[in-house]
Protein backbone atom coordinates (compact mmCIF):
# COMPACT_ATOMS: atom_id res chain seq x y z
CA UNK A 1 0.00 0.00 0.00
CA UNK A 2 2.56 2.29 1.07
CA UNK A 3 6.23 2.72 -1.09
CA UNK A 4 9.79 2.27 0.75
CA UNK A 5 10.14 5.65 1.14
CA UNK A 6 7.13 6.06 3.08
CA UNK A 7 7.05 3.02 5.15
CA UNK A 8 11.14 4.37 6.20
CA UNK A 9 9.36 8.53 7.58
CA UNK A 10 6.86 5.58 9.59
CA UNK A 11 9.20 3.05 11.33
CA UNK A 12 12.11 5.88 11.77
CA UNK A 13 10.58 9.17 11.71
CA UNK A 14 12.94 12.32 11.53
CA UNK A 15 12.96 14.87 14.23
CA UNK A 16 10.61 13.35 16.67
CA UNK A 17 9.84 15.15 19.80
CA UNK A 18 9.77 19.10 21.38
CA UNK A 19 11.76 21.91 21.63
CA UNK A 20 11.80 22.63 24.83
CA UNK A 21 12.86 26.28 23.79
CA UNK A 22 11.20 26.83 19.92
CA UNK A 23 11.03 30.15 18.71
CA UNK A 24 7.71 29.04 17.18
CA UNK A 25 4.99 26.35 17.98
CA UNK A 26 2.04 25.61 16.40
CA UNK A 27 -0.78 22.64 16.01
CA UNK A 28 -2.82 21.21 13.29
CA UNK A 29 -5.60 19.06 13.75
CA UNK A 30 -8.04 17.69 11.03
CA UNK A 31 -11.38 17.63 10.91
CA UNK A 32 -11.91 14.67 8.98
CA UNK A 33 -10.00 12.08 10.98
CA UNK A 34 -8.92 13.81 14.11
CA UNK A 35 -5.03 13.52 13.53
CA UNK A 36 -2.96 16.14 15.50
CA UNK A 37 0.60 17.33 14.28
CA UNK A 38 2.41 19.41 16.37
CA UNK A 39 5.37 21.18 15.06
CA UNK A 40 8.63 23.30 17.00
CA UNK A 41 10.53 25.52 15.33
CA UNK A 42 13.95 27.12 16.07
CA UNK A 43 14.09 30.29 14.09
CA UNK A 44 17.44 32.56 13.57
CA UNK A 45 17.58 35.29 11.48
CA UNK A 46 14.12 33.88 9.43
CA UNK A 47 15.68 30.42 8.67
CA UNK A 48 14.89 27.43 10.09
CA UNK A 49 17.67 26.25 11.99
CA UNK A 50 16.26 23.26 14.26
CA UNK A 51 12.52 21.30 13.74
CA UNK A 52 10.99 18.81 15.91
CA UNK A 53 7.20 17.49 15.54
CA UNK A 54 4.40 15.43 17.28
CA UNK A 55 2.17 13.22 15.41
CA UNK A 56 -0.90 10.96 16.16
CA UNK A 57 -2.09 9.69 13.39
CA UNK A 58 -2.23 6.91 10.23
CA UNK A 59 0.96 6.23 9.19
CA UNK A 60 0.92 8.59 6.22
CA UNK A 61 -0.01 11.59 8.79
CA UNK A 62 3.00 10.46 10.54
CA UNK A 63 5.23 9.79 7.42
CA UNK A 64 4.40 13.35 6.14
CA UNK A 65 5.45 15.37 9.27
CA UNK A 66 8.38 13.49 9.48
CA UNK A 67 9.36 14.28 5.82
CA UNK A 68 8.18 17.65 5.89
CA UNK A 69 10.11 18.36 9.11
CA UNK A 70 13.24 17.07 6.40
CA UNK A 71 12.05 19.63 3.77
CA UNK A 72 11.82 22.68 6.03
CA UNK A 73 14.72 23.14 8.28
CA UNK A 74 17.58 25.18 6.91
CA UNK A 75 14.77 26.82 5.18
CA UNK A 76 13.61 30.70 5.20
CA UNK A 77 9.89 31.29 7.00
CA UNK A 78 8.91 32.49 3.32
CA UNK A 79 9.81 28.87 1.92
CA UNK A 80 8.61 27.10 4.43
CA UNK A 81 5.21 29.05 4.59
CA UNK A 82 4.54 28.08 0.58
CA UNK A 83 5.30 24.28 1.24
CA UNK A 84 2.14 22.57 -0.11
CA UNK A 85 0.56 19.53 0.66
CA UNK A 86 1.72 18.77 -2.98
CA UNK A 87 6.01 19.08 -2.51
CA UNK A 88 4.96 16.51 0.75
CA UNK A 89 3.37 14.00 -1.56
CA UNK A 90 5.94 14.38 -3.73
CA UNK A 91 8.49 14.38 -1.48
CA UNK A 92 7.88 10.88 -0.54
CA UNK A 93 7.55 9.99 -4.22
CA UNK A 94 3.40 9.63 -3.73
CA UNK A 95 0.96 8.10 -1.26
CA UNK A 96 -2.56 6.16 -1.70
CA UNK A 97 -5.08 8.54 -3.19
CA UNK A 98 -7.74 7.74 -0.52
CA UNK A 99 -4.25 8.80 2.26
CA UNK A 100 -2.99 11.93 0.51
CA UNK A 101 -5.20 14.10 2.82
CA UNK A 102 -3.03 13.23 5.87
CA UNK A 103 -0.63 15.07 4.37
CA UNK A 104 -2.32 18.65 4.86
CA UNK A 105 -1.65 18.37 8.35
CA UNK A 106 2.21 18.98 8.02
CA UNK A 107 1.11 22.39 5.55
CA UNK A 108 -1.31 23.62 8.23
CA UNK A 109 1.04 22.80 11.41
CA UNK A 110 3.91 24.67 9.49
CA UNK A 111 1.87 27.90 8.91
CA UNK A 112 0.70 28.01 12.62
CA UNK A 113 4.14 27.49 14.02
CA UNK A 114 5.15 30.21 12.13
CA UNK A 115 2.18 32.53 12.59
CA UNK A 116 2.80 31.75 16.17
CA UNK A 117 6.59 32.74 15.65
CA UNK A 118 5.34 36.10 14.07
CA UNK A 119 2.74 36.74 17.13
CA UNK A 120 5.77 36.33 19.84
CA UNK A 121 7.73 38.87 18.13
CA UNK A 122 5.20 41.20 17.68
CA UNK A 123 4.57 40.91 13.61
CA UNK A 124 1.41 40.53 12.08
CA UNK A 125 -0.17 37.17 11.49
CA UNK A 126 0.20 35.64 7.56
CA UNK A 127 -2.95 34.65 5.90
CA UNK A 128 -3.50 32.33 3.19
CA UNK A 129 -4.39 34.10 0.11
CA UNK A 130 -8.21 34.31 -0.42
CA UNK A 131 -9.37 32.55 -3.65
CA UNK A 132 -7.59 29.51 -3.14
CA UNK A 133 -8.78 25.87 -2.56
CA UNK A 134 -8.80 25.57 0.95
CA UNK A 135 -8.35 21.96 0.95
CA UNK A 136 -5.94 21.32 -1.54
CA UNK A 137 -2.48 21.79 -2.05
CA UNK A 138 -2.84 25.58 -2.00
CA UNK A 139 -0.63 27.22 -3.91
CA UNK A 140 -1.03 30.65 -2.57
CA UNK A 141 2.33 32.41 -4.15
CA UNK A 142 -0.38 32.21 -7.64
CA UNK A 143 1.52 28.96 -9.13
CA UNK A 144 -1.35 26.71 -8.55
CA UNK A 145 -1.38 24.55 -11.49
CA UNK A 146 -5.30 24.08 -11.14
CA UNK A 147 -7.28 21.30 -9.58
CA UNK A 148 -7.02 19.28 -12.51
CA UNK A 149 -3.37 19.56 -13.17
CA UNK A 150 -2.55 17.88 -9.43
CA UNK B 1 13.28 -16.16 22.14
CA UNK B 2 11.91 -16.48 17.80
CA UNK B 3 14.58 -14.48 15.27
CA UNK B 4 12.39 -11.60 13.67
CA UNK B 5 10.89 -12.05 10.30
CA UNK B 6 11.41 -16.03 10.30
CA UNK B 7 8.09 -16.67 9.16
CA UNK B 8 4.73 -14.38 9.78
CA UNK B 9 2.78 -14.57 13.10
CA UNK B 10 -0.25 -14.89 11.68
CA UNK B 11 -3.19 -13.41 13.71
CA UNK B 12 -6.02 -12.43 11.50
CA UNK B 13 -7.77 -15.52 11.51
CA UNK B 14 -11.01 -13.64 11.44
CA UNK B 15 -9.88 -12.76 7.72
CA UNK B 16 -9.08 -15.55 6.81
CA UNK B 17 -7.44 -19.09 7.68
CA UNK B 18 -4.56 -21.41 5.77
CA UNK B 19 -6.19 -24.39 4.36
CA UNK B 20 -5.95 -27.40 6.30
CA UNK B 21 -3.22 -30.39 4.86
CA UNK B 22 -6.32 -32.51 4.95
CA UNK B 23 -8.62 -30.42 3.10
CA UNK B 24 -6.43 -29.57 0.44
CA UNK B 25 -5.81 -33.55 0.23
CA UNK B 26 -9.36 -34.23 0.30
CA UNK B 27 -9.72 -31.57 -3.12
CA UNK B 28 -6.81 -32.51 -4.91
CA UNK B 29 -8.13 -35.34 -6.95
CA UNK B 30 -11.36 -33.39 -7.91
CA UNK B 31 -9.18 -31.27 -9.78
CA UNK B 32 -8.01 -33.21 -12.83
CA UNK B 33 -8.22 -37.16 -12.00
CA UNK B 34 -12.48 -36.26 -11.20
CA UNK B 35 -13.04 -33.34 -12.93
CA UNK B 36 -16.41 -34.46 -14.30
CA UNK B 37 -19.27 -31.98 -14.39
CA UNK B 38 -21.43 -33.23 -11.73
CA UNK B 39 -24.51 -32.59 -13.83
CA UNK B 40 -23.42 -34.49 -16.53
CA UNK B 41 -25.31 -38.21 -17.25
CA UNK B 42 -22.54 -40.67 -18.12
CA UNK B 43 -20.49 -42.80 -15.48
CA UNK B 44 -17.25 -40.84 -15.77
CA UNK B 45 -19.52 -37.95 -13.64
CA UNK B 46 -20.73 -39.39 -11.28
CA UNK B 47 -17.82 -39.87 -8.96
CA UNK B 48 -18.29 -35.69 -8.64
CA UNK B 49 -21.97 -36.02 -8.31
CA UNK B 50 -21.65 -38.82 -5.54
CA UNK B 51 -18.99 -36.41 -4.07
CA UNK B 52 -21.23 -33.41 -4.01
CA UNK B 53 -23.50 -34.98 -2.12
CA UNK B 54 -21.41 -36.22 -0.15
CA UNK B 55 -20.12 -33.00 0.78
CA UNK B 56 -23.35 -31.64 1.38
CA UNK B 57 -24.22 -34.56 3.68
CA UNK B 58 -21.26 -33.19 6.00
CA UNK B 59 -22.56 -29.48 6.06
CA UNK B 60 -25.98 -30.40 6.77
CA UNK B 61 -24.76 -32.64 10.00
CA UNK B 62 -22.15 -30.19 11.19
CA UNK B 63 -25.04 -27.88 11.66
CA UNK B 64 -28.02 -30.34 12.12
CA UNK B 65 -29.90 -29.83 8.90
CA UNK B 66 -30.87 -32.13 6.21
CA UNK B 67 -28.88 -31.82 3.28
CA UNK B 68 -31.84 -31.16 0.96
CA UNK B 69 -31.60 -28.26 3.06
CA UNK B 70 -27.82 -26.68 2.05
CA UNK B 71 -27.08 -25.12 -1.30
CA UNK B 72 -23.52 -24.73 -2.11
CA UNK B 73 -22.49 -20.66 -3.07
CA UNK B 74 -19.75 -18.63 -4.16
CA UNK B 75 -19.20 -17.87 -0.04
CA UNK B 76 -20.20 -15.53 2.41
CA UNK B 77 -21.05 -12.67 0.43
CA UNK B 78 -23.10 -14.66 -1.96
CA UNK B 79 -25.47 -16.56 0.59
CA UNK B 80 -25.93 -13.23 2.74
CA UNK B 81 -27.11 -11.74 -0.09
CA UNK B 82 -29.23 -14.51 -1.42
CA UNK B 83 -30.90 -14.89 1.80
CA UNK B 84 -31.51 -11.35 2.27
CA UNK B 85 -33.04 -10.32 -1.33
CA UNK B 86 -34.24 -13.80 -2.10
CA UNK B 87 -36.28 -13.96 0.81
CA UNK B 88 -37.48 -10.40 1.19
CA UNK B 89 -38.76 -10.83 -2.27
CA UNK B 90 -40.62 -14.07 -2.03
CA UNK B 91 -42.12 -12.62 0.87
CA UNK B 92 -43.12 -8.98 0.34
CA UNK B 93 -43.11 -8.06 -3.60
CA UNK B 94 -42.63 -4.20 -3.90
CA UNK B 95 -41.70 -3.56 -0.28
CA UNK B 96 -41.60 -4.66 3.29
CA UNK B 97 -39.98 -4.00 6.40
CA UNK B 98 -36.31 -5.98 7.29
CA UNK B 99 -34.93 -5.37 10.85
CA UNK B 100 -31.00 -6.47 10.82
CA UNK B 101 -28.32 -4.59 13.33
CA UNK B 102 -26.20 -2.15 13.03
CA UNK B 103 -22.90 -4.37 13.89
CA UNK B 104 -23.52 -6.68 10.91
CA UNK B 105 -20.69 -7.39 8.38
CA UNK B 106 -21.06 -5.32 4.96
CA UNK B 107 -22.25 -8.19 3.37
CA UNK B 108 -25.85 -7.72 4.88
CA UNK B 109 -25.62 -4.17 5.80
CA UNK B 110 -25.01 -3.01 2.00
CA UNK B 111 -27.42 -5.76 0.86
CA UNK B 112 -29.94 -3.78 3.10
CA UNK B 113 -28.83 -0.65 1.90
CA UNK B 114 -29.31 -1.66 -1.56
CA UNK B 115 -33.15 -2.97 -0.64
CA UNK B 116 -33.95 0.48 1.45
CA UNK B 117 -33.49 1.95 -2.64
CA UNK B 118 -35.80 -0.61 -4.03
CA UNK B 119 -38.40 0.33 -1.52
CA UNK B 120 -37.93 -2.03 1.18
CA UNK B 121 -37.80 -0.07 5.13
CA UNK B 122 -34.72 -1.62 7.43
CA UNK B 123 -34.44 -1.54 10.91
CA UNK B 124 -30.97 -1.19 11.93
CA UNK B 125 -30.99 -2.06 15.82
CA UNK B 126 -29.02 -0.72 17.77
CA UNK B 127 -26.41 -2.96 20.35
CA UNK B 128 -25.21 -2.50 23.42
CA UNK B 129 -21.81 -1.64 25.28
CA UNK B 130 -20.48 -5.21 23.94
CA UNK B 131 -22.19 -5.13 20.74
CA UNK B 132 -25.43 -8.02 21.81
CA UNK B 133 -28.56 -6.73 20.27
CA UNK B 134 -31.19 -6.51 22.82
CA UNK B 135 -34.33 -9.39 22.13
CA UNK B 136 -36.98 -7.42 23.54
CA UNK B 137 -36.33 -4.50 20.62
CA UNK B 138 -36.43 -7.12 18.37
CA UNK B 139 -39.82 -7.93 19.64
CA UNK B 140 -40.37 -4.29 19.18
CA UNK B 141 -39.26 -3.08 16.37
CA UNK B 142 -41.63 -6.06 14.53
CA UNK B 143 -44.72 -4.94 12.39
CA UNK B 144 -46.47 -6.24 10.03
CA UNK B 145 -45.12 -5.71 7.21
CA UNK B 146 -42.06 -7.26 8.80
CA UNK B 147 -40.72 -9.51 6.18
CA UNK B 148 -37.17 -10.56 7.44
CA UNK B 149 -35.02 -10.39 10.76
CA UNK B 150 -31.29 -10.98 10.10
CA UNK B 151 -28.67 -11.38 13.09
CA UNK B 152 -25.47 -12.61 12.83
CA UNK B 153 -24.25 -15.02 15.35
CA UNK B 154 -20.85 -13.58 15.57
CA UNK B 155 -19.39 -10.50 14.82
CA UNK B 156 -16.47 -10.86 12.52
CA UNK B 157 -14.58 -7.34 14.02
CA UNK B 158 -15.40 -7.49 18.20
CA UNK B 159 -15.78 -11.58 18.30
CA UNK B 160 -19.72 -10.94 20.66
CA UNK B 161 -21.48 -13.91 20.24
CA UNK B 162 -25.10 -12.72 19.60
CA UNK B 163 -27.95 -14.24 21.52
CA UNK B 164 -29.39 -15.77 18.40
CA UNK B 165 -31.98 -18.46 20.19
CA UNK B 166 -33.69 -16.08 21.44
CA UNK B 167 -33.97 -13.90 18.69
CA UNK B 168 -34.84 -17.15 16.60
CA UNK B 169 -37.70 -17.60 19.14
CA UNK B 170 -39.26 -14.45 18.50
CA UNK B 171 -39.45 -14.49 14.86
CA UNK B 172 -40.59 -17.35 14.95
CA UNK B 173 -43.42 -16.64 17.54
CA UNK B 174 -44.20 -13.63 14.52
CA UNK B 175 -43.82 -16.18 11.60
CA UNK B 176 -41.05 -14.00 10.02
CA UNK B 177 -38.16 -16.15 8.50
CA UNK B 178 -35.03 -15.72 10.35
CA UNK B 179 -31.39 -15.47 8.94
CA UNK B 180 -28.49 -15.61 10.64
CA UNK B 181 -24.95 -14.87 9.26
CA UNK B 182 -23.19 -17.56 11.14
CA UNK B 183 -19.76 -17.17 8.81
CA UNK B 184 -17.76 -16.20 12.24
CA UNK B 185 -19.32 -18.80 14.47
CA UNK B 186 -18.46 -22.16 12.63
CA UNK B 187 -16.22 -24.41 14.59
CA UNK B 188 -15.89 -21.43 17.22
CA UNK B 189 -19.39 -22.18 18.90
CA UNK B 190 -21.99 -24.95 18.56
CA UNK B 191 -24.38 -24.35 15.32
CA UNK B 192 -27.58 -26.26 15.17
CA UNK B 193 -30.51 -24.78 13.30
CA UNK B 194 -33.18 -26.42 15.13
CA UNK B 195 -31.67 -25.02 18.60
CA UNK B 196 -31.16 -21.58 16.79
CA UNK B 197 -34.52 -21.46 15.56
CA UNK B 198 -33.20 -20.08 12.10
CA UNK B 199 -34.41 -20.67 8.60
CA UNK B 200 -31.73 -19.31 6.74
CA UNK B 201 -28.10 -19.09 7.32
CA UNK B 202 -24.78 -18.44 6.03
CA UNK B 203 -21.44 -19.77 5.85
CA UNK B 204 -18.01 -19.14 4.41
CA UNK B 205 -15.46 -22.16 4.20
CA UNK B 206 -12.10 -19.86 4.42
CA UNK B 207 -13.05 -18.53 8.04
CA UNK B 208 -13.00 -22.60 9.22
CA UNK B 209 -9.64 -23.94 7.63
CA UNK B 210 -11.37 -24.21 4.00
CA UNK B 211 -10.92 -22.91 0.68
CA UNK B 212 -12.06 -19.45 -0.73
CA UNK B 213 -14.78 -18.64 -2.70
CA UNK B 214 -16.70 -21.65 -1.88
CA UNK B 215 -19.88 -21.35 1.01
CA UNK B 216 -23.28 -22.65 1.59
CA UNK B 217 -27.01 -21.14 2.55
CA UNK B 218 -29.00 -23.41 4.56
CA UNK B 219 -32.29 -22.99 3.43
CA UNK B 220 -35.51 -24.53 6.45
CA UNK B 221 -37.42 -26.96 3.96
CA UNK B 222 -40.59 -24.64 3.21
CA UNK B 223 -39.01 -21.44 3.55
CA UNK B 224 -39.90 -19.21 0.83
CA UNK B 225 -37.11 -17.95 -1.36
CA UNK B 226 -36.45 -16.77 -4.74
CA UNK B 227 -33.47 -17.40 -6.72
CA UNK B 228 -29.94 -14.82 -6.86
CA UNK B 229 -28.35 -16.91 -9.48
CA UNK B 230 -30.25 -17.28 -12.43
CA UNK B 231 -29.40 -19.43 -15.26
CA UNK B 232 -28.87 -23.92 -15.67
CA UNK B 233 -30.61 -26.10 -13.35
CA UNK B 234 -27.88 -26.94 -10.69
CA UNK B 235 -28.60 -27.25 -6.85
CA UNK B 236 -32.45 -28.18 -7.63
CA UNK B 237 -33.04 -25.48 -9.59
CA UNK B 238 -31.99 -22.67 -6.46
CA UNK B 239 -28.54 -21.75 -7.45
CA UNK B 240 -27.28 -21.65 -10.82
CA UNK B 241 -23.51 -22.56 -12.26
CA UNK B 242 -21.30 -25.25 -12.67
CA UNK B 243 -20.22 -26.75 -8.54
CA UNK B 244 -17.11 -25.81 -7.55
CA UNK B 245 -15.98 -29.21 -7.50
CA UNK B 246 -13.17 -28.93 -5.46
CA UNK B 247 -14.33 -26.07 -3.08
CA UNK B 248 -17.13 -28.09 -2.48
CA UNK B 249 -14.85 -31.42 -1.50
CA UNK B 250 -12.91 -28.68 0.67
CA UNK B 251 -15.45 -27.19 2.65
CA UNK B 252 -17.75 -30.68 3.74
CA UNK B 253 -13.80 -31.75 4.68
CA UNK B 254 -13.33 -28.43 6.54
CA UNK B 255 -16.77 -28.30 8.44
CA UNK B 256 -16.33 -31.83 9.27
CA UNK B 257 -13.19 -31.32 10.84
CA UNK B 258 -14.30 -27.60 12.61
CA UNK B 259 -17.64 -29.40 14.12
CA UNK B 260 -16.09 -31.90 15.62
CA UNK B 261 -13.58 -30.65 17.57
CA UNK B 262 -15.14 -27.13 18.69
CA UNK B 263 -14.17 -27.67 22.39
CA UNK B 264 -10.91 -28.52 21.64
CA UNK B 265 -10.59 -25.69 19.60
CA UNK B 266 -11.79 -23.38 22.22
CA UNK B 267 -9.76 -24.56 24.95
CA UNK B 268 -6.28 -24.48 22.75
CA UNK B 269 -7.11 -21.03 21.09
CA UNK B 270 -9.02 -19.52 24.14
CA UNK B 271 -6.10 -20.34 26.55
CA UNK B 272 -4.05 -18.61 23.82
CA UNK B 273 -5.84 -15.37 23.52
CA UNK B 274 -6.68 -15.40 27.37
CA UNK B 275 -2.85 -14.77 27.87
CA UNK B 276 -2.42 -12.68 25.03
CA UNK B 277 -5.03 -10.76 26.35
CA UNK B 278 -3.52 -10.68 30.26
CA UNK B 279 -0.04 -10.23 29.02
CA UNK B 280 -1.48 -6.73 27.22
CA UNK B 281 -3.25 -5.86 29.98
CA UNK B 282 -0.19 -5.98 32.24
CA UNK B 283 2.17 -4.17 29.96
CA UNK B 284 0.37 -1.35 28.56
CA UNK B 285 -1.36 0.96 30.17
CA UNK B 286 -4.20 2.87 28.70
CA UNK B 287 -5.91 -0.22 26.96
CA UNK B 288 -8.98 -1.31 26.71
CA UNK B 289 -10.87 -4.60 25.32
CA UNK B 290 -13.55 -3.99 23.19
CA UNK B 291 -16.82 -6.26 22.93
CA UNK B 292 -17.64 -8.49 25.58
CA UNK B 293 -15.23 -10.47 28.14
CA UNK B 294 -17.07 -13.77 27.79
CA UNK B 295 -19.80 -13.84 25.04
CA UNK B 296 -17.14 -13.48 22.47
CA UNK B 297 -15.34 -15.51 20.51
CA UNK B 298 -12.60 -17.85 21.50
CA UNK B 299 -9.92 -16.51 18.75
CA UNK B 300 -10.98 -12.86 19.54
CA UNK B 301 -9.17 -10.09 20.66
CA UNK B 302 -10.09 -6.45 20.00
CA UNK B 303 -8.08 -3.87 21.59
CA UNK B 304 -8.03 0.20 21.97
CA UNK B 305 -5.17 1.77 22.49
CA UNK B 306 -5.25 5.10 24.07
CA UNK B 307 -3.19 8.01 22.21
CA UNK B 308 -2.20 6.09 18.75
CA UNK B 309 -3.54 5.31 16.00
CA UNK B 310 -4.17 2.09 14.54
CA UNK B 311 -2.87 1.46 11.42
CA UNK B 312 0.53 3.06 12.62
CA UNK B 313 0.38 -0.11 14.92
CA UNK B 314 -0.57 -2.35 11.92
CA UNK B 315 2.43 -0.75 10.29
CA UNK B 316 4.72 -1.00 13.17
CA UNK B 317 3.97 -4.91 14.04
CA UNK B 318 3.53 -5.54 9.97
CA UNK B 319 7.27 -4.31 9.85
CA UNK B 320 8.27 -7.14 12.74
CA UNK B 321 5.98 -9.81 10.91
CA UNK B 322 2.87 -9.78 13.11
CA UNK B 323 -0.42 -9.63 10.59
CA UNK B 324 -3.41 -7.84 12.65
CA UNK B 325 -6.20 -5.68 11.19
CA UNK B 326 -7.68 -2.96 12.06
CA UNK B 327 -11.40 -2.24 12.11
CA UNK B 328 -12.20 -5.49 9.49
CA UNK B 329 -10.03 -6.24 6.60
CA UNK B 330 -12.78 -4.42 3.98
CA UNK B 331 -12.75 -1.30 5.84
CA UNK B 332 -8.88 -0.80 6.31
CA UNK B 333 -7.91 1.68 3.58
CA UNK B 334 -10.95 3.74 3.16
CA UNK B 335 -10.12 5.59 5.98
CA UNK B 336 -13.64 5.68 7.87
CA UNK B 337 -14.46 4.44 11.09
CA UNK B 338 -15.60 0.79 11.93
CA UNK B 339 -19.51 0.97 11.74
CA UNK B 340 -19.41 -1.94 14.85
CA UNK B 341 -16.65 0.47 16.79
CA UNK B 342 -19.15 3.39 16.87
CA UNK B 343 -22.44 1.45 17.21
CA UNK B 344 -20.87 -0.13 20.59
CA UNK B 345 -20.50 3.90 21.76
CA UNK B 346 -16.33 3.91 21.27
CA UNK B 347 -15.14 7.84 21.53
CA UNK B 348 -13.55 8.48 18.19
CA UNK B 349 -9.92 8.53 19.95
CA UNK B 350 -10.52 4.83 21.07
CA UNK B 351 -12.46 3.55 17.92
CA UNK B 352 -9.21 4.73 15.88
CA UNK B 353 -7.00 2.94 18.31
CA UNK B 354 -8.68 -0.25 17.62
CA UNK B 355 -6.70 -3.43 16.69
CA UNK B 356 -8.05 -6.74 16.12
CA UNK B 357 -6.23 -9.89 16.79
CA UNK B 358 -7.96 -12.94 15.95
CA UNK B 359 -5.80 -16.50 16.96
CA UNK B 360 -6.01 -19.69 15.52
CA UNK B 361 -4.01 -23.13 13.82
CA UNK B 362 -1.40 -20.62 12.78
CA UNK B 363 -0.38 -19.95 16.44
CA UNK B 364 1.77 -21.48 18.94
CA UNK B 365 2.78 -19.98 22.45
CA UNK B 366 6.14 -18.48 21.42
CA UNK B 367 3.85 -16.72 19.05
CA UNK B 368 2.20 -14.84 21.98
CA UNK B 369 5.64 -14.33 23.65
CA UNK B 370 7.13 -12.92 20.63
CA UNK B 371 3.85 -10.68 20.04
CA UNK B 372 4.05 -9.48 24.00
CA UNK B 373 7.62 -8.73 23.22
CA UNK B 374 6.82 -6.42 20.25
CA UNK B 375 3.56 -5.09 20.67
CA UNK B 376 4.00 -3.50 24.04
CA UNK B 377 7.55 -1.67 22.54
CA UNK B 378 5.37 -1.02 19.26
CA UNK B 379 2.63 0.80 21.16
CA UNK B 380 5.39 2.78 23.43
CA UNK B 381 6.96 4.17 20.32
CA UNK B 382 4.01 5.31 19.04
CA UNK B 383 2.90 7.00 22.36
CA UNK B 384 6.79 8.80 22.10
CA UNK B 385 5.78 10.42 18.91
CA UNK B 386 2.22 11.13 19.63
CA UNK B 387 1.08 14.66 21.17
CA UNK B 388 -1.81 13.17 22.83
CA UNK B 389 0.06 10.78 24.99
CA UNK B 390 0.97 12.23 28.95
CA UNK B 391 4.83 12.62 28.82
CA UNK B 392 6.86 9.95 30.55
CA UNK B 393 10.51 9.25 31.06
CA UNK B 394 12.50 10.90 28.06
CA UNK B 395 11.25 11.33 24.84
CA UNK B 396 13.83 13.52 23.11
CA UNK B 397 15.06 12.44 19.65
CA UNK B 398 14.05 9.91 18.23
C1 LIG C 1 -19.48 -12.05 9.44
C2 LIG C 1 -19.08 -12.19 8.00
N1 LIG C 1 -20.01 -12.27 7.05
C3 LIG C 1 -19.68 -12.40 5.75
C4 LIG C 1 -18.37 -12.44 5.33
C5 LIG C 1 -18.06 -12.56 3.88
O1 LIG C 1 -17.67 -13.87 3.57
P1 LIG C 1 -16.88 -14.20 2.23
O2 LIG C 1 -15.51 -13.65 2.41
O3 LIG C 1 -16.87 -15.71 2.16
O4 LIG C 1 -17.61 -13.60 1.11
C6 LIG C 1 -17.35 -12.34 6.30
C7 LIG C 1 -15.94 -12.35 5.89
O5 LIG C 1 -15.25 -11.34 5.86
C8 LIG C 1 -17.71 -12.21 7.66
O6 LIG C 1 -16.79 -12.10 8.60
S1 LIG D 1 -4.31 26.04 -4.64
FE1 LIG D 1 -3.12 24.58 -5.64
S2 LIG D 1 -4.55 23.35 -6.68
FE2 LIG D 1 -5.76 24.79 -5.67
Amino acid sequence: MYNELVMDHMLNPRNVGELADADGAGEARSASCGDVMKLYLAIDDGVITDVRFQTYGCGAAIASSSIATELIRGKTLDEAWYLSTHDVVNALGGLPEAKEHCSVLAEDAIRAAINDYLARNGLPARETAAGTCSDCCRHDDGSCPGPEKR
Amino acid sequence: MRAENERPVYMDHAATTPVRPEVFAAMVPYFSRFFGNPSSLYTFARESREAVEEARGRVAAAIGAEPAEIYFTAGGTESDNWAIKGASAAHRRGGGHIITSSVEHHAVLHTCQHLERQGFSVTYLPVDGYGRVDPGAVADAITDRTCLISVMSANNEIGTVQPVAELGKIAREHAIPFHTDAVQAIGSVPVDVDVMNVDLLSLSAHKFYGPKGIGALYIRNGTEIENLIHGGAQERKMRAGTENLPGIIGLGKAIELAAADIEGYTRRIGGMRDRLLAGILDAVPDVALNGHPEMRLANNLNISFRYVEGEAILLLLDAHGICVSTGSACSSGSGEMSHVLTAIGLAPEMARGAVRLTLGDANTDDDIDYVLDVLPRVIERLRSISPLAPPCGDREGT
